[in-house]
């Protein structure tokens, strides 16, 4: 008889080996060791042996001693379903690889675009659905050391060693959550995956399964004798024969298929730590035959208890009394370790699967939202997730221990695990509608979910706490609020069905008739459709599509070839080579270590963006496909880059413009200058000849002796001829300065043409030797003009006695025709001579240009001065083309105002 | 030899496709001789019933054949990955 404290040392003992391999596989993940193991085929398989808890450890053989193989039905679901992984599990891996699932919740709400409600809901199901089994495993822990301190009736009588089960449950609760704790929350990991956890629970499952085994055999061989022994005496037993209902079996078995692909535990091992098809596959066959092995003496250990054991005893508590009551102290420990390694391992990994869904869905969104804006630091976020992640495992542990401490750890075991399966089965038709039905829509989740889990609560949960427990007798046999329809046991009426099978049936079937007819009706949003899509149609990618990268791992020469791509040859290289000197290599490529790939993407991230970096990166390295959220985070990367590169282009275009408007006053201010050197030196040429002659001619004045009066006058009249030539000059010089410059003062009066001409023609033929006939038409002179009289005086002066200068005809004649026209009045002025060579048509209206054959008197500024007073007054002057001789047109603007216009806006200009 | 390679290949290459057919069909196989217990008796339908050690032998038996079937089935598709586009009808 092994006392209490030996099995507190054993269970300590257990625990502590526990951790330090827990400890060592972690260490050895992070350094990358051991892959082998950690990611064998083995260990994954052993690890979904989780499905096998304290209730199959204890429960299993009471559940054979009340209602014979019936209990073989929980096995076979979950065998089946692995035996058809290639239609189910193969999908929800890769969804889940693909999609960076973290649970159950997380997939059914990234599959209804991310849906936040659907994920609390699934969260909060879960935890309800799951509770009364953490209980449950406490529960099994307490009766089996109860066991212990307790030993059957009849053999000894109560000691003092005899346990509070209450405080033991206390403690084990209490030890649970640390081991969870200490190894579920040390690192955060966008996968969620634990490989010390993993590791542990494989360990613990050779434990188990070696413990039933050994239990098993020594009932077999050691107390029946053998095999044949055993076959006839299970036959001679009260389960001797077959007597399970063709329902049940059915509904059974169905239910825990469901209960296998939703449980969060199972999600956890099976879906996010998976490895992948081909372990999957290895345990499509080692798992049904784990499952086997673990309930093959299920039934000589119930039939051999049933037999051994006072009639009364636990059935539950056989696989422990049954070697103690033989004395086998060892077998005994072994059946008690193998009992506490099962319940552990479950409890450590539903909590943990329950704390992320928790924490992740309902503890993190509402910490983000109050806290909106003061996340800045990753490290803040981190250190909360970790924070949330741990109230959560130890409050769902308290949930596990207040539900024992309030059911009074009453109940068979197997009652209470079937109605947590029925609960966690309800997401069975929003999962597989997810990933097989691209019509299934958000809506419809949440009122499948919501439907299948109120008549699960109504028709299993309640009634489980006995009529008058919850659910008064009235209930049962009225109906809720006296609505017959509405009994829990009698749905819609049909009566006579066990009641476990009448609620999977009705609450699976109402679940999913609700689930497809809403999907039906409603229509789901963009992101929805999207994620339907990608979960759908997740095999597919693989095939014939050059994009996707094999899931083997990243290629340094893939990795190479797009970092090329993106940041050029050269700088690539230098990286690579960077970064393969940093790992120790002397040359080649560097290997793909997750550091590398994260300093690659990083690298990436300073060219092309952060969110489309790492979608680059993880198609190559991770072989994920990259999800709704990545793609829009790339679309807004594209679209700020465009939107800048737009801004860009718009700035130089303005560059361009300005370039261009500068480059053009640049020209003009170049040629201003030219023009200015022109001017210069032509000015200097003129103000040189006659200061030259007057300079000479003082000089004989001055210098010469006893000289005539007459060349003394004659001298000195050329002098005084000079000296009015260069006033003149200096006149006009000065005119063309002021007109030019817009400082001109308009002298505005009204006359007529007629008043004007005469004035002109009168003062410019004054003293002229050469006769010019001037021919008029005083009739269409009578034209009134409001303007600068004086200053178009000038102008036509100066056309005058130009005419009057420069014509060669024989009897030179200069014909004036006054016109008025809509837009103003013109006065041509066209005489009878050759006319102005082409050539130098172009150049009349500059300064200083003098026409050969001139008389050597003008300065060649008259036309310049000309063209300048009539643009001042609004006017303009041209030289005809067309027609004998030459002629020049004086355009005058209709109104003054206009002209004053002008001339205001030119001062204006040049101010 | 080096014409009769592609014969070899695409036969090996057929047999590969009908072994994934076969990893598809298993679970439907089980599911109807694990269904079977629906036609026992029991008791008070009248009839002999079904004794418990036959019950276990057929159930642990199909159960045998199971693991042995899955566990050739692995071993004869070594790279499912190769020949993905089986995947047709699915």
């Amino acid at each position: 008889m092994a006392s209490l404290n030996q099995l507190v040392a054993v269970c300590l003992l257990y625990v502590a080996g526990l951790f330090l391999i827990a400890f060592l596989a972690e260490r050895a993940a992070q350094r990358g060791q051991s892959r082998w193991l950690l990611r064998s085929p083995l260990v994954y398989t052993l690890s979904l042996s989780i499905y096998c808890t304290g209730w199959t450890f204890y429960g299993a053989v009471g559940f054979a001693a009340r209602s014979g193989l019936e209990y073989v039905t929980i096995y076979l679901g979950p065998s089946l379903v692995m035996i058809g992984w290639w239609w189910v599990l193969r999908r929800l891996v890769q969804v889940g690889r693909s999609q960076r699932v973290t649970s159950i919740a997380d997939l059914i709400s990234s599959r209804y675009g991310k849906s936040n409600a659907l994920a609390i809901a699934v969260t909060v199901m879960a935890v309800i659905g799951v509770t009364p089994y953490i209980a449950l495993q406490l529960q099994s822990v307490v009766l089996s050391l109860s066991a212990f301190a307790d030993p059957a009736p009849g053999q000894q009588p109560p000691q003092a060693g005899q346990i509070n089960s209450a405080s033991a449950a206390l403690w084990v609760a209490a030890g649970l959550a640390l081991f969870t704790v200490l190894f579920g929350t040390r690192n955060l990991n966008v996968n969620e995956r634990h490989p010390g956890v993993v590791i542990a629970v494989a360990v613990e499952a050779v434990v188990k399964l070696f413990a039933l085994l050994a239990v098993g055999v020594f009932v077999v061989w050691g107390l029946m004798g053998g095999v044949s022994e055993t076959f006839a005496r299970i036959d001679a037993s009260a389960i001797g024969t077959w007597q399970v209902q063709g329902d049940r079996w059915l509904a059974l078995t169905m239910l825990s298929g469901a209960a296998f692909l939703c449980l969060p535990r199972m999600f956890q091992v099976m879906v996010v730590e998976s490895e992948g098809e081909r372990h999957l596959q290895f345990a499509s066959w080692a798992f049904p035959l784990y499952l086997m092995l673990m309930s093959l003496f299920v039934v000589p250990i119930a039939v051999v208890g049933l037999d051994l054991l006072p009639a009364g005893s636990n059935p539950d508590l056989f696989v422990v009394n049954l070697p103690l009551s033989q004395g086998q102290n060892g077998v005994a420990m072994l059946a008690f370790l193998g009992g506490f390694s099962s319940a552990t391992s479950m409890v450590i990994v539903a909590t943990l699967a329950l704390s992320t869904m928790v924490s992740n869905h309902i503890v993190m969104p509402i910490w983000l939202a109050t806290h909106q804006g003061r996340a800045t630091q990753s490290g803040d976020v981190r250190n909360v997730v970790i924070l949330s992640r741990r109230l959560s495992i130890m409050v769902i542990m308290a949930f596990g221990y207040l539900y024992y401490r309030a059911s009074g750890g009453s109940g068979a075991l197997a009652a209470i695990g079937t109605i947590s399966f029925g609960g966690v089965a309800q997401f069975l038709p929003a999962m597989l509608g997810g990933i097989f039905w691209r019509g299934a829509t958000r809506i419809g989740a949440l009122c499948g979910l919501g439907v299948g889990f109120a008549v699960w609560v109504f028709t299993m949960l309640l009634p489980s706490f006995g009529t008058d427990g919850v659910l008064s007798q009235d209930i049962f046999d009225q109906g809720l609020m006296g609505l017959a329809w509405l009994r829990p046991q009698a749905f819609f009426g049909v009566e006579g069905l066990d009641p476990t099978v009448h609620a999977v049936v009705w609450s699976l079937s109402l679940n999913a008739f609700s689930f497809v007819v809403v999907s039906l009706l409603s229509f789901p949003s963009p992101i929805e459709r999207l994620q339907a899509a990608h979960f759908v149609n997740v095999l597919d990618g693989g095939t014939g599509s050059a994009r996707r990268w094999s899931a083997a791992g990243a290629g340094s020469e893939e990795l190479m070839i797009m970092t090329q791509r993106i940041l050029g040859a050269q700088d690539a290289q230098a990286f690579f080579r960077k970064e393969a000197e940093a790992q120790g290599l002397r040359d080649g490529l560097p290997d793909p270590s997750p550091k590398f790939v994260q300093a690659l993407e990083r690298e990436l991230s300073g060219s092309v963006g952060a969110a489309t970096a790492h979608a680059m990166v993880s198609q190559i390295s991770g072989g994920a496909a990259v999800s709704v959220e990545d793609l829009m985070a790339v679309a807004d990367e594209s679209a700020q880059m465009l939107e800048y590169s737009n801004q860009l282009e718009t700035k130089s275009r303005e560059l361009t413009e300005t370039a261009a408007q500068l480059r053009r006053a640049n020209e003009k201010l170049t040629e201003l200058s030219r023009q200015k050197d022109t001017f210069l030196s032509q000015i200097s040429h003129e103000l040189r000849t006659p200061m030259t002659s007057i300079r000479s001619f003082s000089e004989i004045l001055r210098d010469a002796e006893g000289m005539s009066a007459d060349d003394k006058s004659k001298y000195a009249s050329i002098i005084h001829g000079e000296t009015i030539r260069l006033t003149r000059l200096l006149d006009d010089l000065l005119d063309l300065s002021v007109l030019e410059n817009g400082q001109v003062t308009l002298n505005i009066r009204s006359g007529t043409v007629g008043d004007v001409l005469d004035r002109a023609v009168t003062t410019a033929l004054a003293g002229a030797e050469a006769p010019l006939r001037i021919r008029r038409q005083p009739r269409r002179e009578n034209v009134v003009l409001r303007t600068d009289l004086d200053r178009l005086a000038q102008v036509f002066i100066n056309l005058v006695s130009n005419a009057q200068k420069y014509c060669d005809a024989d009897a030179p004649e200069l014909r004036i025709d006054v016109r008025e026209t809509e837009t103003g009045t013109w006065i041509d002025f066209i005489d009878n001579g050759q006319g102005i060579s082409p050539d130098a048509r172009n150049v009349i209206f500059e300064k200083f240009h003098r026409l050969e054959g001139a008389g050597g008197e003008g300065a060649g500024l008259g036309l310049a001065i000309c063209s300048e007073i009539m643009s001042r007054l609004g006017g303009r002057l041209f030289y005809l083309e067309d027609g004998p001789g030459t002629g020049f047109r004086v355009e005058l603007p209709d109104r003054l105002s206009a002209a004053e216009d002008i001339a205001a806006r030119r001062s204006a200009e040049v101010a | 030899m080096a014409e009769r390679a592609p014969v070899f290949l695409e036969r090996r290459r057929y047999r590969a496709r009908r072994m994934m057919d076969a990893v598809r069909l298993l679970a439907f196989l089980g599911i109807a001789l694990w269904m079977v217990p629906l036609m026992w008796g029991v008791p008070g339908d009248g009839g002999a019933p079904m004794p418990m050690s036959a019950a276990l032998r057929y159930i642990f038996g199909v159960w045998v054949v199971m693991v042995v079937v899955g566990l050739v089935l692995y071993r004869r598709t070594p790279m499912q990955a190769d020949d993905r586009p089986t995947d047709g009808g699915s």
